[in-house]
């Protein structure tokens, strides 16, 4: 028998990635960076959008109301079991870690918390790499503590994009600066264009 | 070949070892949780990957327990989604209350502080006397802590503003006796309850019971798995019993299976349905 050399499912020089994921962690000050986020991204916006959002557990409740409001796409909880469509954008319920299973299905968690908190960026965003891998992108915002850091090291072992909103323009500068520090950020930029560099993201795939 | 599909088939030989070696089956359970707690579990080993652990799994039968510690983390508190308990306390105990004798099986009891918020409630509302509570899990060390009811007091005040937004008559801290550092809940609720080994996976029915709570349990396992342990509930449930899940579990196997109808969607909390001849 012989080895047949694989060819890569995606052809990389010239033509950019095509992306299937954006994953977006934010903590204090957050609501304020999604909401200019997602308010920028089109209707036809291509990929799927998970959030992990460090709210106190009452208000998070409120969160895809709330950011659904500013949004083109639709907003909602992610769901255990559900799979993640494409054009939606997905919230991590309050007081569950949210993790995605290899056939793009939701999966939660009440395993300790991470950084003290729970929802944890760095597990979803770990969760995501294994996933998709090359394909995945990786925002880290605003926030007060370290989470998320981690979590831009395993998606950039997996050699997916990580971006980071500048801390000088944060409210909270200790998150972004934390996953800066990590050396593996391929991007530090404002929001305004962050969001725009995100929007980027979708416009090679073809349009259905 | 891509990291992520080695890491699955390590994972996937070490499963297979710890099942065939010791009878424990989690290859069923949810492969991103699991896939976490093998990432820890590698790491505490000092191990740079989940293959280099698998001769010490066949060979060191010491580090079953420790590893089964780590394989199913316990993670509970009293009177975790306070709303839940008060749907219990209003909707489920008066139903129970028409029985003579209450069972009731907590499946994956972990340390145990939500069965203990449960004996509570049962004798705030008059039931505990003749109630007899079976709390399980498959982690040993998990099942003494809960079995001897000693908390840390550190979550206490938390636990008190729980236990209020739970319809609590009283104050949490007349039912424990507490030093500095550690609250004991009290013996009357501790002889209430026999803690046991029991694995949902391998495990049978055994017991009829009138209520079962398994919240955040069926999380961690896979839709095969989910199916199985709801059947075994199905089965342990007395005609009318009810079943209480996690409030973020997905109702769609409990419902395409029809062996559920929802009680109460916020609270997660089910009806046996009494199946109809096939």
């Amino acid at each position: 028998m012989t080895r047949t050399s694989r060819s890569k499912p995606i052809a990389k020089p010239q033509r950019s990635k095509i992306f299937e994921m954006v994953a977006i962690g934010c903590s204090a000050g957050g609501l304020d960076a999604l909401r200019t986020i997602l308010k920028a991204l089109p209707a036809d916006f291509s990929l799927p959008v998970i959030v992990v959002a460090h709210t106190p557990p009452d208000n998070s409740y409120l969160l895809p109301s709330l950011l659904g409001a500013v949004c083109k796409l639709p907003v909602s909880e992610a769901r255990e079991r559900e799979p993640a469509l494409t054009g939606h954008v997905y919230v991590a319920p309050p007081n569950y870690h949210l993790l995605i299973e290899q056939h793009r299905h939701f999966a939660l968690s009440v395993d300790d918390r991470v950084c003290y908190v729970r929802p944890a960026i760095d597990v979803l965003f770990a969760a995501a790499a294994d996933v998709y891998g090359e394909f995945l992108a990786g925002v880290v915002l605003t926030g007060a503590n370290s989470d998320g850091a981690e979590g831009i090291k395993a998606i950039k072992r997996r050699g997916g994009l990580t971006l980071v909103q500048d801390p000088k323009e944060a409210y909270a500068d200790t998150m972004p600066q934390a996953a800066i520090d990590t050396g593996a950020v391929d991007q530090v930029l404002p929001l305004a264009a962050l969001a725009e560099r995100i929007c980027g993201l979708s416009s090679n795939r073809p349009k259905l | 070949m891509d990291k992520a599909k080695l890491d699955d088939i390590e994972t996937g030989l070490f499963l297979e070892a710890l099942y065939q070696r010791y009878g424990y089956d989690f290859r069923h359970y949810a492969q991103a949780s699991l896939n976490r707690r093998m990432h820890g579990i590698t790491a505490a080993a000092g191990c740079r990957s989940v293959s280099e652990l698998i001769p010490r799994l066949l060979h060191d039968e010491s580090y079953l327990n420790e590893l089964l510690s780590q394989l199913s983390v316990p993670v509970t508190e009293m009177f975790r989604d306070p709303e839940v308990f008060l749907t219990l306390r209003q909707k489920v105990l008066p139903v129970l209350a028409t029985f003579p004798r209450v069972n009731i099986w907590q499946a994956g009891c972990a340390t145990g502080e939500e069965i203990y918020s449960l004996a509570i409630l049962l004798e705030e509302e008059g039931l505990l006397n003749r109630t007899q509570i079976y709390a399980t899990d498959i982690n040993d060390t998990a099942l003494q802590i809960a079995e001897d009811g000693i908390f840390s007091t550190r979550l206490l005040d938390e636990y008190q503003r729980n236990y209020l937004a739970a319809g609590g008559k009283s104050n949490l801290a007349d039912y424990c006796t507490d030093s500095k550092d550690f609250f004991r809940v009290h013996e009357r609720f501790r002889r209430k309850i026999v803690f046991a080994h029991h694995n949902l996976v391998s495990d049978g029915v055994f017991c009829e019971v009138q209520l079962i709570l398994c919240r955040n349990v069926l999380i961690y396992f896979d839709n095969i798995l989910q199916k199985h342990v709801l059947e075994l509930f199905h089965e342990s449930l007395s005609r009318g019993g009810m079943l209480c899940l996690g409030t973020r579990e997905s109702i769609r196997t409990v419902a395409s299976e029809r062996l559920f109808t929802v009680l109460d969607r916020e609270a997660m909390i089910f009806h046996k349905t009494e199946q109809t001849s096939q």
